[in-house]
């Protein structure tokens, strides 16, 4: 068995077919949907975790690619506007990776990307709304 | 050496005015002691900058011609009180908005106003003689508006509870999101910087103190709403959990959105973030004291937000230093602590307000009357049938 986390983006005209349960279906391939952005007619993206064994992931992974998907390993990728960020630390609260703390001394919210794993907490947490994540 | 306000007056016009922040004084009397720190230093400044959902502002748009006497009123689709005079209103910071729900509300009106955005007004009214008109659409700014000035009732909480969760799943408050079987801890307030605590017998803090509020310059207009000074205090005199507030009052016209920001706590509601300052004469040796406070000295009791009752149950006392230091121990085991209010933000403002102090610009005041020292809590009963 392996475990492969990747970013999937769908062109427009891939978005409105079901390539994800074909591929389910015809490569045995467990998916988890992490996250997804996915509206009909708009360029898709999705954070998805696939696992089985080693060659029904590999050959998944290929059936996506020749459906028009583009396939990329999962980047961490999170976004705080700082210059606006009032580092009131609402959203250290659900940080559990601990990727964002304030503290001394100078009690500034920092963002250590490396502990960040993209679980999308902080994005609801904030009161203004400041964090994005983007995969 | 007792000095008046009348004498820290003149040093402040004349430039020679001794000011501390609350950091700061607590630093020096911890050092040299408060006898001496009394001597020395002249004022002391507090700053806070936390959610506050009891504010809002009263705004006057002028009159239309024809004229309308407004009942039903939206600004930017969030339902606004126009239930006094024909164009007169008030925005209340927690109301939210008809179409956007949740994310958007008053907060963000009061917001957008002060950044000089231009907000969609519309209204709906019952015809009279003197004010025919029926409905209006159009829009308003900051600039348009006759008067627009924030009328809080219950700002600067002297000291809040800190809440955490004993049940199995996420529960969303205005305390923040607290994760299931105590998985974090939040609390809200500026501790050693919060104005109140650092005046707990409201000796220099009363109706009429000039402050420094969201930017601009504001005062003291009341005590505030749910003014509780009557609860337990800790052997440092401070209260251990929510106490005295205050209403206070400002011309938004003179403030700035880094200092009041609409907010919105998720799958709670919208609420304002508002940055208060207070100056604190130190007349003598007992306001050395009182500002000497430190984090360490100041308690308050984490309570189990999850049982959704007035009476909820209070788990542990903690002090700001162990909160603030990002896990406190609960039920054996160390537990994540979080702030709402951004200490960071509490301590530029309480460093703006010493400025101000210095260059001359800002004096203090003395109150024109006291707030209570007295008096307790209410409760809402139900009664039916006593008409």
């Amino acid at each position: 068995m392996m475990k492969r986390r990747v970013v999937l983006t769908f062109p427009p005209e891939v978005v409105e077919r079901p390539v994800i349960s074909l591929m389910i279906r015809d490569y045995d391939v467990i998916t988890n949907i992490l996250r997804a952005e996915v509206t009909e007619g708009e360029v898709g993206r999705m954070l998805v975790e696939l696992e089985g064994d080693g060659g029904n992931v590999k050959n998944g992974v290929q059936y996506l690619k020749d459906q028009g998907v583009t396939v990329e390993e999962a980047i961490k990728d999170i976004d705080l506007n700082d210059t606006i960020c009032t580092s009131c630390g609402v959203c250290t609260a659900v940080c559990l990776t601990g990727a964002l703390t304030v503290g001394p001394p100078d009690f500034k919210l920092t963002l250590d990307k490396d502990r960040c794993i993209l679980c999308g907490s902080c994005v609801d947490a904030c009161p203004f709304r400041l964090i994005k994540v983007r995969f | 050496m007792a000095k008046s306000y009348e004498e820290i007056n003149e040093k402040i016009k004349k430039g020679r005015a001794v000011v501390l922040t609350a950091e700061e004084m607590t630093e020096l009397v911890k050092s040299e002691g408060a006898g001496e720190a009394a001597g020395k230093v002249d004022v002391v400044t507090t700053g806070t900058f936390g959610p506050m959902c009891s504010s809002g502002a009263f705004v006057n748009f002028g009159h239309s011609d024809p004229p309308i006497k407004m009942h039903r009123l939206w600004l930017n689709d969030v339902p606004v009180c126009a239930d006094v005079a024909a164009v007169d209103a008030y925005i209340g910071a927690a109301a939210i908005s008809d179409s956007e729900g949740l994310a958007y509300g008053g907060g963000h009106i009061i917001q957008d106003l002060i950044e000089g955005k231009r907000i969609k007004l519309k209204s709906t009214a019952i015809a009279t003689d003197c004010y025919p008109r029926k409905e209006i659409e159009t829009e308003v700014a900051l600039s348009d508006l006759n008067q627009a000035y924030l009328f809080n009732p219950r700002n600067a909480y002297e000291n809040y509870a800190s809440a955490t969760n004993s049940s199995e799943k996420t529960i969303y408050t205005y305390m923040g999101i607290l994760l299931p079987n105590y998985g974090n801890i939040t609390y809200c307030s500026a501790g050693q910087l919060n104005p109140l605590l650092n005046d707990p017998d409201y000796r220099t803090i009363g109706i009429g103190t000039r402050i420094f509020l969201g930017g601009g310059t504001g005062y003291v207009a009341w005590a505030g709403t749910q003014h509780n000074p009557e609860v337990e205090r800790n052997d440092n005199g401070v209260p251990v959990g929510p106490s005295g507030s205050l209403a206070l009052i400002g011309d938004m016209k003179t403030m700035d959105s880094k200092f009041i920001r609409g907010a919105r706590f998720h799958r709670y509601g919208v609420t304002l973030y508002v940055g208060i300052g207070i100056p604190i004469p130190i007349l003598d040796e007992d306001m050395a004291v009182r500002t000497g406070i430190s984090d360490e000295d100041i308690e308050t009791y984490i309570f189990d937000y999850s049982e959704p009752s007035r009476a909820r149950n209070r788990l542990k006392k903690v002090n700001y230093r162990e909160l603030r230091s990002g896990k406190v121990e609960l039920k054996g085991r160390m537990v994540k602590t979080a702030p709402l209010s951004s200490f960071k933000m509490s301590r530029e403002i309480a460093g703006i307000l010493k400025q101000r102090i210095l260059e001359g610009a800002f004096t203090v005041s003395r109150p024109v009357e006291e707030l209570p020292r007295d008096g307790g809590l209410n409760t809402l009963e139900e009664r039916r049938g006593e008409r």
